[in-house]
């Protein structure tokens, strides 16, 4: 039985098309997955993420667990409200989930984990905690709900429906911080400058009973329900990777572009997985991930084999691991995870026939802007 | 409900069959398969002078969810494929019956199209399909 989230009779109203996604019955689209796309990119829409895993980790031994927990260095969070993306990983440095983390107190930590993997993650968290002694105290915050407001009017819109006493510090919020509000219903709601869509935008964690009125209020100021089609093309288009597709536990951070959220800095800091990417690291990384443009007509999906054009080479050939068609670039743009020693140039098997593809530098756009040369 | 309209031929695999005055036979997919796919991204359509048989994959339209087959209803030579659709595969979801078509195919007997489904045949069995 696939769970739902407090928006679900919501979504049959608005017509929503309806797919499981990581167990949860999720709105793929409400008519136009296109249409939603495009509305994100040029003006404001409204995600329902609340599929999402809130989890608060409260206790004396909160930064301490972090540091060991997670491939990026919890030290970088000094601002109150300070925001980290980062992997959990095995000791194997295949990951276990991508993750973001909120410092909210030296007490008190927020973090954000997938839908798909959030039974796997709160037993590893406890697992780990119970091995190390952790002082801490891991709780699943199901009476919360989330929304994503993304779009370059988004800020400006969700902040004109908060509370008065609310909207001139919700816009001063710098990008990638989060801080907690008093609701005019006198509850509390967490605000934060983040997203999966490449655009400028809030997202929002409030008790799950005042969910609904917000949506509603959001429609009619001109924010547009979105579906899981559209966040899924606006986050390849920006760069950013979807857990399970892009990564996995069978792949680690250095070969799922993803080394920029590994910190090594601190070579006292013995995270969950270091051991095992020092030891990849030593040699050549022999794979990464990389952004496709398809030249040829078509449109790429994950699985597709690629051909990286090295036949001298053992490792010649790779997988596409996330695929679509764009709609900002009207072109089918993928990530693919290719040899190391990949050119500018690779082909793409489609039913058979061997297709076109150039290497591009990601994200494909940010804030509404084509980055790549078409 | 899924329009379906009297004058065509249909196959329980959801495609259309149209008889032109030439004795050509026009292909599309029905309005029932255009919304199962959703939005059209890309069609890739046989080659004209293709010789196909009865039930074989020879176009593929791809929507924003999935790739997906289109079987002929019936065999025989295609004579003429829908080329507006590389620019504007959209029109297979805005007119599927009309500026949505795929291709054409001379057929090798009247056989083959006289034993489709007529329109309420194919609607009975939509309805047994559940919609």
């Amino acid at each position: 039985m696939a769970r739902c989230t407090p928006l679900h009779d919501l979504h049959a109203a608005l017509g929503a098309r309806m797919v499981d996604f990581g167990g949860w019955d999720m709105p793929v689209h409400y008519g136009s997955q296109i249409e939603e796309h495009h509305r994100v990119r040029n003006d404001a829409g409204v995600f329902d993420v609340s599929h999402m895993c809130v989890l608060d980790l409260r206790g004396a031994g909160v930064r301490p667990f972090l540091s060991r927990l997670i491939s990026n260095d919890v030290a970088k969070l000094r601002l109150s409200g300070k925001a980290l993306y980062s992997c959990m990983l095995n000791e194997a440095g295949g990951v276990l989930d991508d993750l973001i983390i909120y410092f909210m107190t030296e007490q008190w930590f927020r973090v954000v984990v997938n839908a798909g993997t959030r039974d796997k993650d709160i037993a590893w968290m406890r697992a780990q905690a119970a091995v190390w002694h952790s002082d801490i105290e891991i709780i699943e915050r199901s009476d919360l709900a989330m929304l994503a407001v993304q779009g370059p009017k988004a800020r400006q819109i969700a902040s004109d429906l908060l509370p008065s006493h609310l909207r001139a510090a919700v816009l001063l919020l710098e990008p990638f911080f989060g801080c907690e509000y008093l609701s005019t219903q006198g509850s509390t709601w967490f605000i934060a400058r983040t997203g999966y869509t490449g655009e400028e935008g809030f997202e929002l964690i409030l008790p799950v009973g005042e969910v609904v009125a917000l949506w509603e209020a959001l429609n009619a100021a001109g924010v547009a329900s979105c579906g899981l089609g559209a966040r899924d093309t606006l986050r390849l288009e920006a760069g950013m990777n979807l857990y399970g597709n892009d990564m996995d536990e069978s792949h680690n951070p250095l070969e799922s572009g993803l080394a920029w959220t590994v910190s090594f800095d601190d070579s006292g800091r013995d995270f969950v997985g270091r051991k095992a990417l020092e030891a990849f690291r030593t040699t050549l990384v022999p794979r990464k991930l990389i952004g496709l443009i398809l030249e040829d007509r078509g449109v790429l999906r994950a699985h597709q084999r690629v051909v990286a054009g090295l036949a001298k080479d053992a490792l010649c050939e790779g997988e596409v691991t996330s695929g679509t068609f764009s709609p900002t670039l009207a072109r089918s743009i993928a990530f693919a995870r290719v040899p190391q020693a990949t050119g500018e140039t690779v082909q793409v098997e489609i039913r058979g026939n061997l297709l076109n593809a150039r290497v591009v530098k990601l994200p494909f756009v940010r804030n509404g802007r084509i980055l790549i040369t078409l | 409900m899924s329009q379906v309209l009297a004058d065509l031929k249909y196959a329980k695999s959801h495609e259309w069959a149209r008889l032109l005055s030439n004795g050509v036979i026009e292909i599309g997919i029905t309005d029932h398969a255009q919304h199962a796919l959703g939005e059209v991204v890309f069609v890739e359509v046989p080659m004209v002078g293709r010789e196909i048989v009865a039930a074989e994959a020879c176009a593929v339209i791809e929507s924003t969810k999935a790739a997906s087959d289109v079987y002929s209803p019936i065999g025989g030579k295609v004579v003429a494929v829908n080329d507006p659709l590389g620019a504007a595969p959209e029109l297979i979801n805005q007119d599927c019956y009309l500026q949505g078509w795929l291709f054409r195919v001379q057929p090798i007997s009247d056989a083959e199209f006289d034993s489709l489904l007529n329109a309420q045949d194919y609607i009975e069995f939509l309805a047994s399909q559940g919609g």
